[in-house]
Order: C-alpha cells, then sequence, then structure tokens
C-alpha cells in the first residue's frame, strides 16, 4: 500500500533519491559541477578507492547529482540501482561489456533501434561478440539461437519499426530456462508504461534523452539492474558469468558477486565499465533529465491520449494505407499491448501513407507544428521520412524488407494541443494528395 | 571464505583479505532474511584495518547451506562453533536485529568459558527483547511472503534518499532490500526447506532468553539504535539496555542502520 515508508510511482519520480541538501537546505536537486570530491583524510581516501566506504572520489565513477537520477531512476523501475551513461548506445554497451567478451555472444529481437542493431551486427564482431537476431514473436527461434557462449538475450520493450511488443514474460521464461538473463530497452514506453522487472527483465537500459529527459535538450542513457537474476547459481550450472563469481584483477581479486548479493553487476560495470570505458553521464545532464522525471507520470499520460486521437484520426483518413500503433485491433499484438501495456503503447509510431516517395516528403514539408528531425520523445510533436532520410540508400525491395514502405512516416505525438496536431495532419494528407503525379 | 562446521557447509565473507585468526576478531552476524552483504561497508574497513572479519551467513542465508537452524539459541551455538573452528581467540560480537540476539547469546556462551575464546565486545545494532513479531506479519509471511517482504523492507528504512548508499552510489535502498530478501526466500524455498520469513520472523517471536544471557556477560556492550527505528523502536530496547548496562548510541536511521548510516555503524565499531 503507497504511504511514507512504501511510495507511489509519481511521489517516486518526486522525490527518490534526494532530500533537502544538509550543507544548504536547497529543496531540488543541486548541480554538483564538480569532477572531483575531497578526501577528509588520507586513510578516507584510500578507504574510498578501497570500497571500504561509500563516497564520490571522481565524477567519471560518480557524482553526487548524478547518483540522485540513477536512484531515481531505480526506485521508478522496482531496480536495485543504475548507472547514467553517455548515451542510450553507451547504456547498452555497458550491458554487453560487464558481461560479454571475444567469443561471447548474444540472441537478440530482429526489431531494433537502428543504432543497436549497428552496434550488435557491425561493431561488436570486431571485438569477438557475436549476435544471432531473431524475430521477437519467434520463441522457437529464441530458443534456438541459444549457445553455450550466449550470455544474454535482448529485445526492446515496443520494437523498431513495427511496434513489435516484447512478450517478456515469454521471452524471460525462456532465458531463465537456460541460467541467462534478459536485458530490455525500455526508451519507448519508459516505466510509466511498463516496468519490465515486473514481467521478469533482469536489466534494463533506456536512452534517457527521450521520455526520461522529455524536452529533446539533453543526452544520456540508463542501465538498471533488477537485482533478481541470480549470477552465481547461473554460474554454478554453465560457468557462465565468471565475470561476476570469480576473482578480478582489475579491482584486487574482487569477487563482485561476494560483495554484494544483488548488486553484483553494477559493480562490475561502474568499477570496470565506466571506470576504463569511461561514458559517464555529465552532471548537468543528469540535472536535466531529472527535471524532466518530476513530470514524468503527466506528461506520459498527455503522449499516450493524444497520441490515441491521432492514431484513430489517422486511421480513418483515405490517404492513409496503414496505422501501426498496437492499441489498433489491427496491430498483430493488440491482444498482447492490451496485457503488458494496460496505459497505452507509446508515443512513437509509424504509418503508411499511399502513394510515392514524393508524396511522402510533400506530407512532410508541409507540416508546421510537426519538426522534422530525428529524434523521438520531445515534448514537441516529431516527424521524419524513413524513405528519404535515415534509410535514403536503400531501394523500394529492401525498403520493404527493413518493414518500411515509401510512404512510411515516423511521428513522436508531443504535448501541444491535440485539435492543433490533428489540423496539421489534415491540412500534410491534403498536400501529399496534390502531389500525386 | 568457505567453511565446514557441525557437519554443515557454512560461508562467512572476510572483508576481501585473507582470513588471519592472530588478528582480532570481528564476528557480524545479519539479522532476519539478510546475508553478509549488508555489513559491506563496515566489514570490508575492518578487515582493511587490522582485524579478523567473519561477516557470516546464517545456516540457510546466503551460501550457507540449509536447513535453517530452529531458534536463536542454536544459531548462537552455530556462531561460537565457527568462531572457534577458525582458530580466534579474541573477537567482537555484532548483530543486527536477530542477530543481535544471536551474538548476545554467543557472548554469553563464551562468557561462560566456552570454548576458550574471549568476548571482547557485543554491539547489538537495531535491536529490541522481546522482539515480538505482529501475529498479523507472521500469518502474512505464510499466505503472502511476497507481499511480508514489501511491508518489513518499507519498515526498515526511514528515507527516500539514503547517502551515500550501500554499498555506493546509485544504489536504490529499497529496491535493494526487497531484492536480497527475495532471493533469499526464493533459495531457501527451491532447496526445499520452505518459508525462511517465517522461519526467522518466529524464531525472534520466540526468543526469551535475552535476560538471563545479560546475566551472564561480562564484557562491554553497545547498543546501535535508530531513532526513526519501526521494526524494533528504540523505547523496546530500554530493559535489555538496563540489564546490560549498555552503552546507548541512537542515529537518526530507520532499522537497517548499516545502509543508512554507514558511517556512523562504522565509526561505533571501530
Amino acid at each position: 500500500m503507497p504511504g511514507a515508508s512504501d511510495p507511489g510511482f509519481d511521489t517516486l519520480a518526486l522525490h527518490a533519491g534526494a532530500a533537502p541538501d544538509p550543507a544548504t537546505g536547497a529543496r531540488a536537486v543541486p548541480l554538483h559541477l564538480s569532477t572531483s570530491f575531497v578526501f577528509e583524510s588520507s586513510e578516507h581516501a584510500a578507504s574510498l578507492f578501497n570500497m571500504e566506504r561509500a563516497g564520490h572520489v571522481y565524477s567519471r565513477i560518480s557524482n553526487p547529482t548524478t547518483a540522485v537520477l540513477e536512484e531515481r531512476v531505480a526506485a521508478l523501475e522496482g531496480g536495485v540501482g543504475a548507472i547514467a551513461t553517455a548515451s542510450g548506445q553507451a547504456a547498452l554497451h555497458l550491458a554487453i561489456a560487464t558481461l560479454a567478451g571475444a567469443g561471447s555472444h548474444i540472441v537478440a529481437s530482429s526489431a531494433l533501434y537502428g543504432g543497436s542493431h549497428n552496434l550488435l551486427h557491425y561493431t561488436l564482431p570486431r571485438f569477438g561478440i557475436e549476435t544471432s537476431f531473431v524475430k521477437p514473436g519467434d520463441f522457437d527461434a529464441w530458443r534456438a539461437a541459444i549457445r553455450p557462449s550466449t550470455k544474454l538475450l535482448f529485445g526492446e520493450t515496443l520494437g523498431n519499426p513495427g511496434l513489435d511488443v516484447l512478450d517478456i514474460p515469454r521471452v524471460a521464461a525462456i532465458a531463465h530456462a537456460q541460467g541467462l538473463p534478459l536485458l530490455v530497452d525500455s526508451t519507448l514506453t519508459t516505466p510509466w508504461l511498463l516496468r519490465p522487472f515486473e514481467h521478469g527483465a533482469d536489466l534494463v537500459v533506456h536512452s534517457a534523452t527521450k521520455f526520461l529527459c522529455g524536452h529533446g535538450t539533453v543526452v544520456g542513457g540508463v542501465l538498471v539492474d533488477s537485482g533478481a537474476f541470480d549470477w552465481e547459481a547461473a554460474s554454478a550450472g554453465s560457468g557462465r558469468f565468471a565475470e561476476l563469481t570469480q576473482p578480478y584483477a582489475g579491482f584486487h581479486g574482487m569477487v563482485f558477486a561476494e560483495e554484494s548479493t544483488v548488486g553484483a553487476f553494477l559493480l562490475r560495470a561502474r568499477r570496470e565499465g565506466l571506470r576504463d570505458f569511461g561514458a559517464c553521464m555529465s552532471p548537468h545532464t543528469a540535472w536535466t533529465i531529472l527535471q524532466g522525471i518530476e513530470t514524468l507520470p503527466l506528461r506520459m499520460a498527455r503522449h499516450v491520449a493524444s497520441t490515441e486521437q491521432v492514431v484513430r484520426f489517422l486511421a480513418a483518413q483515405p490517404m492513409v494505407a496503414r496505422v501501426g500503433h498496437p492499441l489498433l485491433e489491427s496491430h498483430p499484438d493488440h491482444a498482447l499491448a492490451q496485457t503488458l501495456l494496460p496505459r497505452g503503447s507509446g508515443a512513437v509510431f509509424s504509418f503508411d501513407l499511399k502513394g510515392s516517395r514524393a508524396q511522402g516528403k510533400a506530407f512532410i514539408e508541409a507540416l508546421k507544428l510537426f519538426s522534422h528531425l530525428a529524434n523521438v520523445g520531445d515534448c514537441r510533436s516529431l516527424v521524419i521520412h524513413p524513405a528519404s532520410t535515415t534509410h535514403f540508400r536503400m531501394d523500394d525491395a529492401a525498403l520493404a524488407q527493413a518493414g518500411i514502405g515509401p510512404g512510411t512516416i515516423r511521428l513522436s505525438i508531443g504535448l501541444e494541443d491535440p485539435a492543433d496536431l490533428l489540423d496539421d495532419l489534415a491540412r500534410a494528407l491534403k498536400a501529399a494528395e496534390k502531389a500525386a503525379p | 571464505m568457505k567453511l565446514a562446521t557441525g557437519g554443515r557447509e557454512g560461508y562467512a565473507y572476510t572483508g576481501g583479505k585473507a582470513f588471519d585468526p592472530a588478528l582480532p576478531g570481528v564476528a557480524l552476524v545479519h539479522g532476519a532474511m539478510n546475508d553478509h552483504s549488508v555489513w559491506a561497508l563496515q566489514s570490508r574497513w575492518l578487515a582493511h584495518h587490522g582485524h579478523a572479519v567473519l561477516a557470516v551467513d546464517l545456516p540457510g542465508h546466503g551460501r550457507s547451506a540449509g536447513p535453517a537452524l530452529p531458534s536463536v539459541e542454536a544459531m548462537a551455538d552455530w556462531l561460537v562453533a565457527l568462531i572457534a573452528a577458525v582458530g580466534l581467540k579474541r573477537v567482537a560480537l555484532v548483530g543486527h536485529s536477530m542477530g543481535s540476539l544471536i551474538a548476545l547469546e554467543a557472548a554469553a556462551r563464551l562468557a561462560e568459558g566456552a570454548p576458550g575464546v574471549e568476548a571482547t565486545r557485543l554491539v547489538m545494532v537495531g535491536t529490541a527483547f522481546p522482539m515480538k513479531v505482529a501475529p498479523a506479519l507472521l500469518d502474512t509471511a505464510v499466505a503472502a511472503p511476497l507481499k511480508a517482504i514489501d511491508s518489513v523492507n518499507a519498515w526498515s528504512l526511514s528515507t527516500l534518499a539514503a547517502k551515500p548508499a550501500n554499498p555506493g552510489p546509485g544504489t536504490w535502498q529499497h529496491g535493494a532490500g526487497r531484492a536480497l530478501m527475495r532471493r533469499l526466500q526464493a533459495r531457501y524455498a527451491q532447496a526445499g526447506h520452505g518459508n525462511l520469513f517465517h522461519h526467522d520472523f518466529a524464531a525472534c517471536d520466540r526468543y526469551t532468553g535475552a535476560l538471563d544471557a545479560a546475566a551472564r556477560l561480562s564484557c562491554p556492550v553497545t547498543l546501535l539504535l535508530g531513532a526513526k527505528d519501526q521494526m524494533t523502536q528504540p523505547k523496546a530496547a530500554a530493559s535489555l539496555a538496563a540489564a546490560l548496562r549498555a552503552e546507548i548510541v541512537t542515529l537518526p536511521a530507520g532499522h537497517a542502520l548499516m545502509a543508512e548510516r554507514p558511517d556512523a555503524v562504522l565509526a561505533a565499531l571501530r
């Protein structure tokens, strides 16, 4: 029962990880723009370096402002802790690099954000980490792709570009049956729409650039650990997770699973991953994202409510061939979305215009409120035409393979008056119609 | 460090250092539904500052084999045997919550001369006597143990912003406490031993020996209490403190003192 000892989501969004500053009384989270923090004594310095005591040393490893963000996101997700990173991509890399090395293997959903696909498909093989891609709803394929060298399964709560809903309970069960963790990218849903840990996921990454920040101002990422995955038990069965269960020469022979029963993964990620790869978040970025999170519940409610209006409007337009949003019964994952995403399936989706690429461009150029740019999750509504931008090198056949048509348009619905958004879309649809050859 | 005591496989974290019984010993005993990791920000420091640290996992908890022992007294017998087995001659006994009662019983046994180990000090953290448990909580522990875990976790913490967080920045203490209890409950059930939550809290509830143990003690005693503790309120330790003639140190913390005030707890142990 929510209350002072066990607060609800909206309260946590405002208070988790932060109290009035003991030094100044400041009520809002202070921005600690400081690279480093003074030691009380030589003995204090040594004990901080050796993890005998907790505290801040250097802002690549931890920072008081960034720690508030980490604790707040962990609270909202129901995790044991989190690490803020320079970007969502850095969060994904940190998760993988903490568990995997040369010779390791990953099984991933094929419906991924392009940047994540690039990392897994093109870049990580250069470092000896292979990935097998499977359709997110093909459970036999998930199972069959697992190898002795597999270290984790990975998918997005809402896949790109078709908003495939990841059946987290089923994929988590497949992972756990093989002693593997499930890592989930929850960027498009945020914990307000879906808390993946409650459905069996073990690790979550966010591009906090999107809805968590919510204002299109800073780039950042967060990696959250549920603390539920038993690395020692999994390692005993397979020998897989020696990174967490065996002495680590890079930190005085520390065995992370001995140091912290439920925080071993984050200890290694911070003490090795942040220390050595260095993709930390700026405290200023953390502070900005905290401002966003304070209104996350209010904003997400408005995002999904306006999205529903836009989706239903577009679905009724003769110029629109298809709207790909799970709230429509025509979407293949409509039923699953009703179960996993009762508050809504997010505010980013694509639809197909009838007609040519030129008509798609005409539609985009006629929009006045929707901003044409490559981002999602802003408080302002956004639009992009993949065929003429992110995927412009592809011919129509290759686009179709990627689930994108010449008239596919991606929208990210913002917080403007919904009537103004519908008006903008209606005008642009008319322009596209007129642009027919 | 793995240990075999009384035919059981046990485990004690030694603070990231090889265990040397020639050093002054410190035995750290966790409470109900916890393990050695609750002492992370005390045990590692002590081990690196001249102490032989035994942060034990009680039988059935963490890495020590189950089933759990049936009473506070039985757990104290196990602890005394473990301390003797590792060759310590002098040991400070430190316990949290249920572990404080175990430490008290163990200190009384050592004061009586068995098994040739001197208890130099007793520190009881987050303690009370009697440590009665509400019947409703014991019922919930049987009917809905995850709900009981959530309740105890919430009652154990007094703040949404424990700094610097245990074991370090970025840790959400509420999530960490819940995850640890869920892990221990699940492992115990999977091993076929039953309901660890109910076992531990029932053991606290049944324990009646504190005043008798206090009368047998000879070492100095400190009670380390949380001013905002909802699980073992400071006033519930008053009769015990009197019987022990104990020094009382009160910290602005809830029941999870080691997590909420790690440096102050360490200072009290130094």
